[in-house]
């Protein structure tokens, strides 16, 4: 395991907290107490501010759901030692907004990612997803799973979705690995920042320039129809949230959920007797894993009942998604997986107004990758021992660093 | 069953659409809520009431 700089320590006075390193996919045991106890406590988070850590599904939905509890502060902020809470809002950052501003953005985001745009997509990623398989089958096993397939398939769609040279991934996957870790320092922090931001910079004036046929094209231009023409820090920060947010987060569920269900012979085995199981698959994987693993922070900007509990303007609430999307009262038997559970209500993608944009794109990846990575190489395996593989315990997407796998030579054919 | 759909509240987050097809769909223009169906049938009443529970947005009213 590795060590955190966060000190997630494992009694309850602070939040987040470790997770049992024997039980990897499961949040840590702490956090079904926090749903059994009464109330909603006050624990001390490494930023340096207590909040409300808000546990049960119910409270989860109705925190998320309540227009007075502000996004203002980033999502996962709380988990970042000498994080700034109060600093303004950048123009752009869709998810530091509340109310109309945030409507405004999230309305000419939108026709980019709805389900019938995105199932036009679904020939172009069931592409990727099988050359990538030919070219891992081409190579061999042992292989790196992460390396070969998780993150070039979601990265390759985003930088498709939005315009940008697949060439030049270099400049932002590194980078992003830094500017969501919760180990990062400081000064590498504001180096990767800076990268990123010069990076997109370069390419939004490009855009502006000559909108293509691309997302941040058709984005200028809807915006500019609609009398609502974006900054080139606005257009920055959107896409820079667009291509983080597009492929780190697949990527890490493509790694993660592969292990899980390498472990869950049964589910897997039913998965791949049936293909039609991919829909229910998917959401049950994003349940049971809730990889944006610390939650997300709000804050009151008025009072707020949550369940029977008071926030008080000025409070500070953690919304434990990994906790309510494991709340028995709503999913039975919830350490389970269960490909055929219809677990859709889920958390993984957060509740109220700024539940994940592009879920629908992630749902197809997924549902993809699914199917025919395991009717491709049916006998996928891991190369090395379970203890062996590493977790991203430092990070606000929970994942796996690297997930060397192999298969026999049958599968080759 | 009646259904209203609130376009104001709508986040565009595409769940009714993936729950219930035949009585939700997306505008062109900006991924907003379309009710195709005020009135579902009965056949579609399920899947109509788990649509409004999914949406992020409380943006469904579904009456009996």
């Amino acid at each position: 395991m590795t060590e955190t700089a966060t000190d997630l320590r494992s009694d309850l006075a602070s939040f987040p907290t470790a997770r049992d390193p024997e039980c990897p996919f499961d949040p840590p045991a702490e956090y079904a107490d926090l749903r059994e106890q009464e109330g909603t406590p006050s624990l001390a988070c490494p930023v340096g501010v207590n909040a409300r850590v808000v546990s049960r599904y119910a409270d989860v939905r109705a925190a998320l759901a309540d227009p007075n509890l502000s996004s203002h502060a980033a999502p996962s902020t709380h988990v970042v030692p000498g994080g700034l809470l109060d600093r303004p809002v950048a123009p752009g950052s869709l998810l530091n907004m509340d109310g109309a501003g945030h409507a405004r953005l999230r309305r000419l985001l939108t026709p980019e990612f709805t389900v019938k745009r995105i199932q036009a997509l679904r020939p172009y990623v069931q592409g990727l997803v099988d050359d990538h398989l030919d070219a891992l089958l081409e190579h061999g096993g042992p292989v790196d799973l992460v390396e070969h397939f998780a993150l070039p398939i979601p990265s390759l769609v985003i930088c498709e979705l939005l315009g940008v040279d697949y060439g030049d991934r270099d400049r932002f996957q590194e980078q992003t690995a830094v500017l969501i870790g919760t180990n990062s320092d400081p000064a590498a922090l504001e180096q990767a920042n800076l990268e990123v931001v010069g990076f997109m910079t370069q390419l939004v004036l490009t855009k502006l320039a000559a909108p293509g046929d691309d997302l941040l094209g058709r984005l200028i231009v809807r915006a500019g129809e609609n009398g609502q023409e974006l900054s080139v820090e606005e257009l920055v920060t959107l896409g820079i949230t667009l291509l983080i947010a597009g492929h780190e987060t697949t990527a890490n569920m493509i790694g993660l959920s592969t292990l899980a269900l390498l472990r869950q012979p049964d589910q897997l085995a039913a998965l791949r007797a049936d293909p039609g199981l991919a829909g229910t698959a998917v959401d049950e994987m994003l349940r049971y894993l809730s990889i944006v693993q610390f939650g997300v922070l709000r804050q009151a900007t008025g009072d707020v009942t949550v369940g029977d509990e008071t926030i008080k303007a000025g409070e500070w609430l953690v919304a434990a998604l990994s906790a309510g999307n494991r709340d028995e009262s709503v999913f039975p038997d919830p350490d389970r997986i269960d490909l055929r559970r219809g677990a859709t209500a889920h958390l993984a993608f957060g509740y109220g107004i700024h539940q994940c944009l592009g879920q629908q794109l992630a749902r197809v990846e997924l549902q993809e990758v699914f199917v025919r990575l395991h009717q491709r190489i049916p006998t996928l395996r891991l190369a090395v021992p379970f203890e062996d593989v590493e977790f991203k315990n430092d990070a606000l997407v929970y994942g796996v660093r690297a997930l060397p796998v192999t298969w026999d030579e049958e599968d080759n054919r | 069953m009646k259904v209203r759909v609130d376009v104001d509240a709508c986040v565009g987050a595409g769940q009714c659409v993936l729950a219930a097809p035949d009585v939700f769909d997306q505008r062109d223009e900006d991924g907003m809520v379309v009710l195709l169906v005020e009135d579902p049938p009965a056949e579609l009443e399920a899947a109509t009431e788990h649509a409004a529970l999914l949406c992020p947005a409380l943006a469904i009213v579904v009456e009996r």
